[in-house]
């Protein structure tokens, strides 16, 4: 019984045995062929993943370019900013080397805290940040002390650094973060989280020049993203430097002489200041909080700052010493982030600090013009030097008068003595005898109306009215009335300061036809191309401009400064921005400056220096700063004086 | 104490040196991983894991010379011991990594759960003993041996160890299929189990659910499950044919694979070795179970072969499942890789295992009655 239940249990066993046997073989088998799947069919691309594991490609930043002026002036930079870092894992004692530390650099007991908590934190390896923004001579106490603080490490990052702010913002441009829509462009650096991109400007412009290339490198890493070792890869490659023709001291006085205007710059804590302040109108105060600095005009009363542009050129090559416009805003907070609120302040200021006026500010031309219309006669022959005309103080033509400023009329006049006192009867009549279209074809020789080629983005064409144009535009046919106000340079007609400060240049460096560039490149070393226009027709124009600020009836005459000053020659321009209203003349008293700030005239000065051998030449536009001998005429004249004075001191502005 | 017709010095003579030096060269292939493991040093797991192998290979041939009637008549104390531990770590057992599986007994710490896996084998090959086929085939005979199995299941489940769970749940299911236990009934039990798994979830810890549904939806979960599964193939794959060469692979020694001292250590030898080293080190197991398989065949006792074949496949299950998982083909359940991967409690557990294989084969002759004399 007990032999046969044994043999029987064995056979059941041996059989089980057997099946248990197949099952682990199959099982086997299932684990050989997945490895051999995995190993060899797919082996290739699991080997691909398994580098993507091990390698990361590390992107090397390039240096941006620099943006310097004529002098090597910085006015885009980049600042080093430097970090003390520590790393927990190659020191034994984190506390230890943090008091150590804090001896040689001065270190808050809070910061101590946080970084004592954040080693905790983080990976052995990682770096955390225990100071920021390290002058160079804590840096240097650092290096010095190195041996003695284990773990810890410097690290270096670039800022782009605007010193000049909202002085040159317009050209410049700024650097901010990288959007979406820009991340998409292809470079990989411009997914980076701390990578700036040049938002308007030169920054903008020449975004890629300055950019310069990225390089990279391969690194070995493990799981927890500590590096391992690195390879070798490519180099970055800085960007280019672009230099200016600016020169940036004369940006500066120029930006700050217009911003004063006529009024004073008092500081605050000043006695006059102080009693102007307790005075002013709570809208004018709201637009003087934080301020150090108050402008009080000459009656003690607080007035803002003056907006505007300024361009001074090089007659002789176009290049551009000086163009600014106001007011500005500081490029610096945008490269750090702006705020929406910071944002609102700029986008709602009434004077427009976004835009270069210098360049895209149309305002029309006013007196300015008159320079034009008379090379036109002369160029035309159909009026001389000598030509005269009655100026009874207005012109009648059908039913309209056409005033001039001067409402009780200069009499007879000349054509050098019609510039020298701005006569607008003078050019009603000259504009009358010569037509629209001579005109327009000598504006338009002079640089108005079109784009000058600047190489700069953002130029504004302006306007000279044609026949076709007013035709093609209101439908209307061309009036006469419309051919005397373009004779004074109102009317249709519009032009930026850029375009002023080229006409000017034009007219007095010869009829050459210089072309205004603001970057430094060997093209722009070219002779200009002359005209073809009477060379004493111009010098007549020079003559005349040179009697406006000088002759004891000029209209500049207060400009033309005392005995030891240096001459001056130059011309001043009233833009209206809204018509005198028959009322308003009969009442026979009104006054600029009782209209609201929108509806003043525009005040404008164009002028040169020296006078023999014209060199510089400028336009200044002070928007609704009233006559063009109040507020232009005066700046203009202390900028070309500090030109002068500037150029006889160095005599170095060879530079193209 | 016992009776033995031979005496010790015979006994180790008649020990298969085949079988002993298999697990000497495959506890060596182990050393080499885990000097690897430590990019090329001897300490933490290296030397340690050799000086846990002399005591483990000194157990071994210890419990090989002893009379398998021995371990027959004490296999129910040694249950009750080891399930009286059970008990102990469910009440006041060490928390590590979210589970209660050891107990600090001074000396060292201690797994009873481990130990089970060997002393269910030898407690069910004695309730077997004896049995004749149509006692087998009754349904009450069967309440014991279920509960035997049961108690500790849902014990070690509790702590919660699935791994251990399974290979317990899964040996004893061997040694029932070739105990005699009819085979519709394991249809039945299986219908069962299946029935019963949506109610089981919910009893599964958050990390056990996870790791389930990472298995069956591996791109789910990249950060943390599916990404030790996704990184060890990627480890193996990328190891090709002949691998990446001793001390070369890049995902073990860049940390990119997890654990893999321990659990991940086949993937380590599959990346430096390829595909041949992991065939080859296959093979040297499966030579051990082949050799498990003759012992069995050949014992003269229903115990001897129930035994031997216990231990056989509960050696099969470790490898099985735990290269099963490293590769993918079934959830991680935590089941380390006999004689190669760290820890001291597994490599002692299939020590014994083992000797207790070579005890039976060294004692085949033996008759072994139904109480053990």
């Amino acid at each position: 019984m007990f032999r046969a239940n044994e043999q029987n249990i064995r056979k059941v066993f041996t059989r089980r045995a057997f099946m248990l046997a197949c099952g682990k073989v199959a099982l086997i088998g299932t684990l050989g062929a997945k490895l051999y799947n995995l190993q060899v069919v797919e082996g290739e691309r699991y080997e691909l993943l398994s580098l993507n594991n091990q390698f990361i490609s590390e992107i090397i930043l390039p240096v941006r370019g620099r943006i310097f002026d004529r002098h090597g002036v910085a006015l885009a930079d980049n600042q080093d900013i430097f970090q003390v870092a520590i790393v927990r894992e190659r020191t034994k004692d984190v506390c230890a080397t943090l008091s150590a530390l804090s001896s040689i650099i001065e270190i808050k007991e809070w910061d101590i805290k946080r970084v004592l908590e954040d080693v905790k934190r983080s990976h052995a390896f990682t770096p955390v940040i225990v100071r920021k923004n390290l002058t160079r001579q804590e840096i240097d106490r650092v290096a010095v002390n190195a041996p003695y603080l284990p773990g810890i490490c410097i690290n270096v990052n670039y800022l782009r650094r605007y010193p000049f702010s909202d002085i040159v913002v317009h050209i410049i441009g700024y650097v901010a973060a990288v959007s979406e829509e820009e991340q998409l462009t292809g470079d990989p650096v411009l997914r980076l989280p701390n990578f700036r991109i040049g938002k308007s400007g030169l920054e903008k412009m020449h975004e890629l020049e300055i950019r310069g290339k990225a390089g990279w490198r391969k690194v070995e890493v493990n799981a927890l993203g500590k590096v391992i070792r690195k390879l070798p890869g490519d180099e970055s490659k800085a960007g280019c430097d672009i230099n200016l023709t600016l020169d940036i001291n004369l940006q500066r006085f120029a930006a700050e002489r217009l911003v004063r205007g006529n009024a004073k710059l008092l500081l605050i804590n000043d006695p006059r200041a102080q009693r102007a302040l307790t005075q002013a109108a709570p809208a004018i105060l709201d637009y003087y909080t934080d301020q150090q600095t108050v402008l009080v005009n000459s009656n003690g009363r607080l007035v803002e700052a003056e907006s505007g542009a300024v361009v001074v050129i090089d007659v002789r090559n176009g290049a551009l010493l000086v163009m600014a416009s106001l007011p500005g805003y500081d490029p610096n907070q945008f490269n750090k982030g702006l705020s929406s609120k910071e944002w609102g302040k700029i986008l709602n200021n009434p004077r427009g600090p976004l835009n270069n006026k210098a360049l895209s500010g149309q305002y029309p031309p006013g007196s300015t013009f008159k320079m034009l219309v008379m090379l036109a006669a002369l160029e035309s022959g159909k009026a001389k030097m000598d030509t005269k005309f009655y100026c009874p103080g207005y012109l009648s033509l059908g039913n309209t008068r056409f005033h001039c400023w001067l409402h009780y009329g200069h009499g007879w006049i000349d054509m050098e003595e019609s510039i020298a006192q701005s006569c607008d009867v003078y050019y009603y009549d000259l504009a009358h005898r010569i037509g629209i279209d001579c005109i327009a074809n000598i504006a338009k020789r002079f640089g108005l109306g079109k784009v000058t080629g600047l190489d700069l983005p953002g130029e504004c064409a302006g306007l000279i009215p044609t026949r076709e144009w007013k035709l093609a535009t209101t439908g209307v046919p061309w009036q006469i009335g419309d051919t005397l106000v373009a004779g004074i340079g109102q009317g249709f007609d519009t032009v930026t300061p850029l375009q002023l400060a080229l006409m000017t240049a034009r007219l007095v460096n010869g009829g050459k036809a210089v072309v205004p560039h603001i970057k430094i490149s060997s093209s722009s070393n070219q002779p200009a191309e002359d005209m073809g226009i009477n060379k004493n027709h111009l010098d007549a124009v020079c003559m005349a401009m040179y009697q406006a600020v000088n002759s004891p009836r000029g209209i500049a005459r207060k400009i033309r400064g005392d005995k030891n000053d240096i001459k001056i020659a130059g011309k001043t321009g009233t833009a209206q921005v809204r018509r005198i209203s028959i009322n308003e003349r009969s009442a026979g008293h009104y006054n600029e400056n009782n209209k609201p700030w929108r509806y003043r005239d525009h005040s404008l000065f164009v002028g040169f220096v020296p006078l023999n051998t014209p060199r510089y030449a400028i336009s200044v536009v002070v928007e609704h700063g009233t006559a063009g001998l109040y507020a232009a005429a005066p700046i203009g004249a202390d900028i070309l004086r500090e030109v002068m004075r500037v150029d006889f001191r160095h005599d170095r502005f060879n530079v193209v | 104490m016992y009776e033995s017709n031979l005496i010790i010095a015979r006994k180790l003579l008649s020990l298969n040196w085949f079988v002993v030096f298999l697990v000497i060269a495959i506890s060596a292939v182990g050393c080499l991983m885990l000097y690897s493991a430590a990019n090329g040093s001897w300490s933490p797991w290296a030397y340690h894991h050799f000086i846990r192998f002399g005591i483990g290979m000194t157990i071994m041939l210890s419990i090989a010379v002893v009379d398998i009637r021995f371990w027959m008549r004490n296999a129910y104390l040694g249950y009750m011991i080891i399930l009286f531990f059970l008990v102990l770590v469910d009440l006041m057992g060490k928390i590590d990594m979210g589970a209660k599986r050891w107990i600090d007994l001074r000396l060292f710490h201690f797994q009873p759960s481990e130990a089970m896996k060997i002393c269910l084998v030898l407690a069910l090959s004695r309730y077997f003993n004896g049995l004749t086929y149509e006692e087998v085939g009754n349904k009450l005979k069967l309440i014991i041996p279920l509960l035997m199995v049961g108690i500790p299941v849902f014990l070690v489940l509790k702590e919660p160890d699935l791994g251990t769970a399974l290979i317990m749940i899964a040996e004893s299911a061997a040694i029932f299929f070739l105990a005699g236990v009819r085979i519709w009934k394991f249809f039945a039990f299986i219908t069962i189990a299946i029935l019963s798994f949506p109610l089981s979830w919910r009893f599964l810890r958050a990390y056990q659910q996870n790791r389930i549904l990472t298995f069956f939806n591996p791109d789910s979960n990249h950060t943390s499950t599916g990404y030790h599964i996704l990184q060890s193939k990627i480890a193996l794959g990328s190891g090709g044919i002949f691998g990446k060469g001793f001390l070369k692979g890049s995902q073990s020694h860049l940390n990119f694979l997890p654990e893999k001292q321990t659990d991940f250590i086949f993937t380590m030898l599959a990346e430096e070795f390829g595909m041949v080293g992991a065939y080859c080190l296959i093979g040297l197991y499966v030579l051990i179970l082949a050799y498990g398989f003759s012992v069995a065949m050949r014992s003269c006792s229903q115990f001897g072969r129930l035994l031997a074949l216990g231990i056989t496949t509960t050696l099969f299950l470790y490898l099985f499942i735990n290269i099963a998982m490293v590769i993918g083909l079934i959830p991680i359940v935590g089941v380390p890789l006999p004689m190669l991967s760290y820890g001291g409690t597994a490599m002692l557990t299939i020590m014994i295992g083992l000797g207790l294989l070579l005890g039976v084969s060294v004692h085949r002759y033996v008759r072994v009655s139904h109480y053990g004399y």
